[in-house]
């Protein structure tokens, strides 16, 4: 299943990334590469298997419900590129 | 000092043939005239790591040691540190102080382990190559014109070079066990869900295992006994007990079962490097071990089954690199499309952008069940023939990696050679098995290792082996001669 | 021809946990901003999710409360895009295995016709934080303090035809959470948002094209918006035009809704298990239990209030609605000793009162017991029903309980035959030609006539007499 700049396109905007024009062909040529390697698995008999997400057959852990967290607003907007008034800041969002 | 092992440091220090801070001021003193040339710390911490090597100190003044107390120790930086910067090699993070620690780290610190510093990896333990760091491209001290393996390159080349005893790591794909056969040390991947992952900055969640790198599977055995535990923190980290590591290294080997794989050994592998391995399990059938031949049908798949879903899951996992709350941010965003979008593609490099673009592909909308549903059908086919072969043998063993260190820049513009330099180690992963890569010899001077699988939480039976298999030879004692490392 | 209105909700309902779904954060009820987002509502890197047990149990008693099939080994899913209130840049949610599977709600419309709505599943997912556009001089501010506050989404499958439809199933919904307790039902805090998918169609033809209204958080704009959305669909295709597959927004003040352009550019989710989550167990035993600590439902409930208080079907229905109107009606009609009284009472005064002025039952100014006491007192003749009203008046203005307006105000009923009596004889006395009038009238005028005197004797009384000894006074006297 080979791909194009035109995929690519779309999946990098889904990803949020940005690719120059310029660099868009050799990306597809890799991204190609590494596709086509993945299609060995094309070849495996995988009738009536279930997927397997976790190595270890075993259930989720349950928390108590409890308040555990303090507030940490101090120290998480120190590390923030752009805060105000107790928000972190983004370019305007319209809806 | 520094050509001791963690356990040997230990009791030297109960000794008290030197101190803590004695023995932490000769690492940080040989990091600050080794590593300019092999490039194996992204941040040396020696102010903290003084600190605590006194506190370590008075407490085996007044016999409250614990595990690791006193001992230098240097963390991969993809574990968050509280007010210590924690890059994960990305320029995404290059300014990131975690507000918060890992729960390895905290275990460690508990034991009174020293921090030394943070090592220098694959941007975002994407690599096995150390290639693809921020930070540069660790050398690997044994040739510093090769590359030290990666993802965990920065740990396992300080380690060769003797410029820390004990350092952690992470294994996604083979990343520690990889970096431990390249730079002639024993490195261990623990059962998936043994060691916590909190606060360890995720690649591929279902997969990423943090585990300890030392000199010795002796070595290994004690970092583990400090590491290894349930974390309320960690839904995936087991509710197990945590085995006596330590204590297990005493256990007779004859009659262990050593399974060999056939498919470790194809016939397009390099012959010095399966001979090197080969040997190394006769070596153990002379401990008593009886070898058996097994096989593993489906582990041809995992190196695609594994670029899939751990692309798919770092596709998720990387999302939140956005330039809002952390780390890079572009200047000027005009809009939020172009903070997204400016933000990411300047924080990433190459090789994370590429896997998260294979990873948003195979999960899309008409790829999901060739790609990504398929992949983890393979992971079952995979983890059902390593139950298969565990019925008849207690450990599995064959090579590390496919060859010795390469050269620098000599893969970097194929990935997928790349990739086939994981094409043993995978398949552990993504069954969530133990398994240790400990120096076996060399091959035309460059160290090569060999891999021990174990069953699930029998860590402590792969340390045993390996620790019989050290006392019997002496592979693991040797050192480059970078660095007066010998 | 007529069309056909096709319409299914979905439902966010916010469960009243103590803390997030997967983290120890405290859940928000107006706090400053970013103060209870932890490490992990924060999306910070290395974190990890933990389920919350309560949240899980909240999932299922309401999956039980209509009747659907609890997942025993429900999946936590990521759903994947960027948003600035999206900390990580994906939802966990479920998707292809939710917690609660197939199950129905019945309704019953104003008519009397009862109708029933499929449930085609409900999960257990993350809130999203909130985007501020206010104070951030031309940026958006971004407070995550709702960021991981755990919802059931409700899906319904698209069983109704009109605007009375929906909002009685949305009452419905909102009858049960409140009453299992997993959910405050505050429609003004968001604790339940509605999006409205809606089609029309011509009879027999296949479903239309469907858009959704987003983000309704009262009955009233619900209403509203999909009749306002239903005109618009009919408008469009009577005049030739295609309906195009949209989320529209609705403002309540105007009454207009718009397409939301930004989020038009079709998404694509990749929805994948996360790795960071197992599967969540449930197990018979689990179910067992939660079965027998089930709370009261709406519909036992109006079985019972008709049963119990021989109350209408129609009033039953109306009183077992809300988990608070019922307790309300129930405590009154134990203190006042008298169900329908009470039940006239909550459905007509009081309602009409907090209505006009937009208080919820919670915050009445008259107490259960107090309207209790009134309705006792009216029982035992103390007062009359008009008095009633005005002592219920003093009563909602804070002047203290009934029984102490009554004495204060002295409000009591003259009952005493001998007083009323001097009064009707003064009065006859000087309103002779009435007298006679009334007298030479026939049955039918007298009826009519002998109001005059009831005027003139209440207003002597200032309204304390007693209407029915009054009357039969009059008629004795006037003879």
């Amino acid at each position: 299943m080979a791909i194009d700049s035109k995929v690519v396109a779309q999946v990098a905007h889904l990803a949020r990334l940005k690719v120059d024009p310029q660099d868009s062909d050799a990306l597809s040529n890799r991204l190609n590469d590494i596709l086509a390697m993945v299609d060995q698995l094309q070849q495996a008999d995988v009738d009536g298997v279930a997927p397997l997400a976790h190595p270890l057959d075993v259930t989720q852990p349950l928390r108590d419900d409890v308040v555990t967290e303090p507030n940490i607003r101090d120290k998480a907007l120190e590390i923030a590129p752009a805060a105000e008034d107790g928000c972190f800041l983004v370019p305007r969002v319209i809806e | 000092m520094h050509t001791k092992t963690l356990t040997e440091l230990k009791a030297g220090l109960a000794n008290r043939d030197f101190s803590s801070r004695e023995l932490t001021e000769h690492f940080l003193a040989r990091i600050q005239q080794y590593d300019g040339d092999l490039n194996s710390f992204v941040t040396v911490t020696d102010t903290q790591a003084l600190a605590q090597a006194d506190a370590a100190d008075a407490a085996i003044a007044a016999g409250k040691a614990g595990l690791l107390t006193g001992l230098p120790i240097a963390h991969k930086d993809i574990f968050c540190t509280e007010g210590v910067r924690t890059s994960c090699g990305s320029k995404m993070l290059d300014n990131f102080i975690a507000p918060y620690t890992a729960t390895v780290v905290e275990k460690m610190a508990a034991e009174g382990a020293v921090m030394l510093g943070k090592t220098n990896m694959d941007e975002f333990a994407m690599g096995s190559s150390n290639e693809t760091s921020y930070y540069g491209p660790v050398k690997n001290p044994w040739d510093l014109e090769r590359v030290p393996g990666g993802s965990s390159g920065g740990a396992a080349a300080c380690l060769g070079a003797r410029l820390a005893p004990g350092a952690t790591g992470t294994d996604t794909g083979g990343s520690i066990r990889q970096p431990a056969a390249l730079n002639n040390i024993t490195g261990l991947k623990p059962t998936y869900g043994r060691v916590s992952r909190w606060g360890m900055i995720a690649f591929a969640s279902s997969l990423d295992q943090a585990g300890p790198m030392a000199q010795s599977a002796e070595d290994c055995a004690l970092m583990l006994q400090a590491m290894a535990g349930h974390d309320h923190r960690d839904s995936t980290s087991l509710n197990e007990k945590v085995g006596d590591y330590l204590g297990a290294l005493k256990d007779d080997i004859s009659g262990l079962t050593i399974g060999i794989p056939e498919e470790f050994f194809p016939d397009t592998l390099d012959g010095a490097i399966a001979d090197n391995s080969r040997d190394a399990i006769r070596e153990l059938e002379k401990l008593g071990a009886k070898v058996v031949s097994v096989s593993l049908p489906s582990i041809k798949l995992s190196v695609p089954a594994y670029y899939v879903i751990a692309p798919a899951e770092a596709s998720a996992n990387l999302s939140r690199f956005d330039g809002v709350r952390f780390g890079h941010r572009c200047d000027d965003p005009q809009d939020l499309e172009d903070l997204y979008k400016r933000s990411r593609s300047e924080g990433f490099g190459d090789e994370v952008k590429r896997r998260i673009l294979v990873g948003a592909y195979a999960l899309s909308a008409g790829y999901y069940d060739a790609y990504y549903r398929r992949a983890q059908q393979v992971r079952r086919l995979i983890r059902d023939d390593f139950a298969r072969a565990f019925e008849k043998v207690d450990v599995l063993m064959g090579p590390t990696a496919p060859e010795t260190a390469f050269k620098l820049g000599a893969k970097k513009d194929d990935p997928v050679s790349m990739y086939m330099a994981d094409v043993f180690t995978i398949g552990v992963n993504l069954a969530g098995l133990p398994a240790l890569s400990m120096p076996t010899g060399f091959i035309n001077g460059l160290p090569t290792g060999t891999q021990i699988i174990g069953n699930y939480f029998r860590e402590g039976q792969i340390l045993n082996v390996a620790h019989k298999y050290q006392q019997a030879t002496d592979w693991h004692k040797q050192a480059p001669a970078f660095g007066g490392a010998q | 021809m007529s069309w056909e209105v096709v319409i299914g909700l979905e439902v966010h309902v916010q469960l009243n946990t103590a803390s997030k779904l997967f983290s120890g954060s405290k859940l928000s009820t107006g706090a400053e901003p970013n103060t209870q987002a932890s490490l992990v509502d924060l999306g910070l890197p290395g974190t990890l999710p933990v389920v919350n047990r309560e949240a899980v149990r909240k999932a299922a008693l309401f999956g039980l409360a209509i009747n659907a099939d609890i997942c025993r080994h429900s999946v936590f899913e990521r759903k994947n895009y960027f948003y600035p209130d999206l900390p990580k840049g994906y939802q966990t949610t479920q998707l292809a295995e939710p917690i609660v599977g197939a199950g129905v709600v019945e309704i019953q419309l104003e008519s009397g016709e009862k109708k029933n709505v499929r449930i085609h599943h409900a999960h257990l997912e993350e809130d999203a934080g909130k985007s501020l556009h206010e104070d951030f001089h031309g940026m958006t501010g971004i407070d995550l303090n709702r960021a991981g506050t755990p919802l059931i989404e409700v899906v319904s499958e698209p069983d109704m035809a009109n605007a009375e439809e929906a909002v009685t199933f949305a009452r419905k919904l909102h009858a049960i959470v409140t009453s299992i307790g997993i959910c405050d039902g505050d429609m003004s805090q968001g604790n339940m948002r509605f999006d409205v998918n809606i089609s029309v169609r011509k009879p027999g033809e296949p479903l239309g094209t469907r858009t959704e209204t987003k983000n309704l958080n009262s009955f009233r704009f619900m209403e509203k918006a999909i009749a306002l959305e239903v005109e618009r669909q009919i408008d469009v295709l009577e005049d030739g035009g295609e309906i195009v597959q949209e989320t529209r927004l609705y403002n309540g003040d105007t009454h207009t809704a718009r397409s939301m352009r930004s989020k038009e550019d079709a998404n694509d989710y990749r929805y994948f298990p996360c790795p960071d989550l197992l599967p969540v167990a449930i197990t018979d035993a689990d179910i067992e239990e939660l079965k027998a600590a089930m709370p009261e439902l709406p519909d036992s409930r109006k079985a019972r209030f008709i049963n119990d208080y021989q109350l209408s079907e129609y009033d039953a229905d109306l009183l077992s609605g809300s988990i608070a109107t019922a307790a309300f009606f129930e405590a009154a009609a134990k203190a006042g000793g008298d169900a329908k009284l009470a039940a006239n009472w909550v459905m007509g005064e009081l309602a009409a009162k907090l209505n006009a002025e937009e208080k919820d039952i919670a915050g009445s100014p008259v107490s259960a017991e107090q309207l209790g006491q009134l309705i006792a007192r009216l029982k035992d003749g103390t007062i009359s029903s008009k008095i009633a009203k005005q002592v219920f008046e003093a009563c909602w203005a804070g002047e203290g309980n009934p029984d102490d307006i009554i004495e204060a105000k002295g409000l009591k009923q003259m009952s005493d035959t001998g007083e009323l009596e001097k009064i009707v004889d003064d009065i006859i006395a000087n309103n002779a030609a009435q007298v006679d009038d009334y007298r030479n009238s026939d049955d039918a005028k007298k009826k009519k006539k002998i109001g005059f005197f009831v005027g003139q004797a209440m207003k002597a009384t200032q309204g304390k007499a007693n209407p029915q000894q009054l009357n039969k006074l009059l008629q004795e006297k006037l003879q």
